[in-house]
């Protein structure tokens, strides 16, 4: 199997890609999924505010 | 004379689930069938190799019976939240966890006991020895009711909503592993000539456990449920 | 200084103190990982046995130790909200679920990339690996069942005690699975035996901090977007800056 080859011949590379990548995109993925969901429920939250005001 | 009203309540609930289940026996007929169809799929699955099957024998019987309970579960409350008996027995002056105990008892009479009673015919057709069998057996007896009562906290939680029993299986299943490791431990460990009475004491500490806390803990999950 | 601890369990003014301090943790998170990076990758020597590889663990086990720590806190904020009624603890438990979810999920993805070069294969029955995917299965029954209830109350409610249930379960489940595994003489994913150099250690706590200090941050974030979908019918909200644009 050439990755465990390539896994042996470049072990940091394999963890920095492998792991630490991995794991800060999906804190960098988590993040960029809370401030989108902020910003649409601040949109609703408008909408609502706004159709209240204009009875 | 408090102590025998409840036992009285106990038995007027058990008798009561145990005759409306007898007018649907297809439910419980259906969860039956379904437990043989799926342990008779894993030898189709892996092979018919009898010694690798004769080793699979106790998991595959044990994880079937955990999915059939799974099943049968959904039925344990919605009957009754459906026509409004439900309500009525939360309203009612007597002891919410007696009623809950008792429709437990009557579930697992009907779907867990039958499963029970099925497991030897089929753990014969993976080849297990009647040690193994037996052990298989005494395992269920005491692991059958506390996935019955475990799940019955799992029904309760998800009363009347959409996700329905797959919900109810993706919460209660976590939940049932230690059943599932120790019923099956059991039976590898007279398969190897092992002593089996820690796994059994386990078990049977877990029914125990199972027994005293499941009611309470269920009728609060109705409660929450029902607001 | 008195801090009248009180004041800030309404969700009206912990909105704003949220606010401010979400930078706060965010920054630090963001530098101590920076610091742990370095000692571990550049400070820390090369394993006798395993190598290079073994530096997986810096992200492996600090995600692990703060995925059971999350779980415990989320439990314990869904309890004071079922006991005490309490709304704000019942929002903190929602917001936590997601973060301690992923945490689980970068510990078994981790552990695997670990197993891959020490054992050969992805994936190891290894106690400790086992009984972490039972934790995610845990998280994601949590969600799936907070999410599956419209009533919000109730939601919250039926998700706290179950999560209740869970956290009584998880020492059970934990010492099953450990029987388990011994009894099929399974493998135990451990050190070189010999006791973590110090940089090691300091590299992996470290990040523990850094883990930590982001987690809070996260949860903060999504708890102020919580308050704002429960709270959208109040004075208050509607007075808000960022909603009077």
């Amino acid at each position: 199997m050439s990755l465990d080859i390539w896994m042996r011949e470049n072990p940091l590379t394999y963890i920095w890609l492998g792991s630490y990548a991995v794991a800060f995109l999906i804190f960098a993925v988590e993040v960029a999924m809370v401030r989108h969901k902020r910003k649409i429920t601040l949109q609703q939250v408008r909408l609502l505010c706004n159709a209240g005001d204009d009875e | 004379m408090k102590k025998s009203s409840l036992l009285d309540l106990l038995v007027l609930v058990i008798r009561r689930d145990l005759v409306l289940a007898m007018r649907r026996r297809a439910d419980v007929l259906t969860t039956l069938i379904f437990f043989v169809m799926v342990v008779s799929l894993f030898p189709l699955g892996v092979g018919p190799e009898m010694a690798m099957l004769r080793k699979m024998a106790a998991g595959v019987l044990w994880v079937a019976a955990l999915l059939s309970s799974m099943l049968s579960l959904g039925r344990l409350f919605s009957a009754d939240y459906l026509d409004g008996t439900l309500e009525q027995m939360m309203l009612a002056p007597q002891s919410l966890s007696m009623l809950v105990l008792g429709k437990m008892v009557a579930h697992w009479m009907v779907s867990g006991l039958p499963l029970v009673l099925m497991a030897p015919v089929l753990g014969l057709q993976f080849d297990m020895s009647v040690e193994a069998l037996g052990v298989l057996i005494l395992g269920l007896l005491l692991g059958s009711p506390v996935l019955s009562m475990i799940g019955a906290i799992g029904a309760a939680l998800t009363l009347g909503l959409r996700g329905g029993g797959v919900l109810l299986s993706l919460l209660v299943l976590p939940l049932t592993i230690p059943v599932l490791i120790f019923g099956t431990g059991a039976v590898e460990a007279i398969s190897s000539g092992l002593d089996i009475t820690s796994h059994l004491s386990f078990l049977g500490a877990l029914l125990l456990l199972a027994l005293v806390f499941t009611p309470w803990v269920t009728a609060q999950a109705l409660r929450i449920s029902m607001e | 200084m008195a801090i009248n601890w009180f004041k800030y369990s309404a969700p009206t003014t912990f909105y704003g103190l949220a606010g401010k301090l979400i930078p706060w943790f965010g920054v630090s998170a963001a530098i101590l990982a920076a610091i742990a990076l370095y000692i571990g990758f550049y400070v820390a020597p090369t394993d006798a046995i395993q190598g290079e590889f073994y530096r997986i663990i810096f992200i492996h086990v600090p995600a692990s130790i703060l995925s059971m720590f999350l779980y415990l806190i989320m439990a314990g904020y869904a309890a004071l909200g079922l006991i005490f009624k309490t709304r704000l603890s019942s929002m903190m438990a929602t917001a936590i679920a997601p973060t301690g979810a992923l945490f689980a999920f970068i510990s078994l993805w981790t552990g695997a990339l670990w197993g891959k070069p020490m054992w050969g294969a992805w994936w190891m029955w290894d106690a400790r690996l086992t009984s972490e995917l039972i934790l995610l299965f845990l998280y994601l029954g949590f969600i799936a069942l907070h999410a599956s209830i419209d009533d919000p109350r109730r939601a919250d409610r039926a998700a706290a005690l179950l999560a209740i249930v869970g956290s009584v379960n998880v020492p059970i489940i934990y010492f099953s699975v450990k029987w388990w595994n011994t009894l099929h003489q399974g493998s135990t994913i451990k050190f070189s035996g010999t006791s973590m150099h110090v940089a090691m250690q300091q590299a992996m706590f470290t990040m523990l901090v850094a883990c930590w200090l982001y987690a809070i941050a996260v949860a903060l974030m999504r708890v102020r977007s919580i308050i704002l979908e429960r709270e959208r019918n109040t004075t208050w909200i509607s007075e808000l800056p960022e909603v009077k644009l």
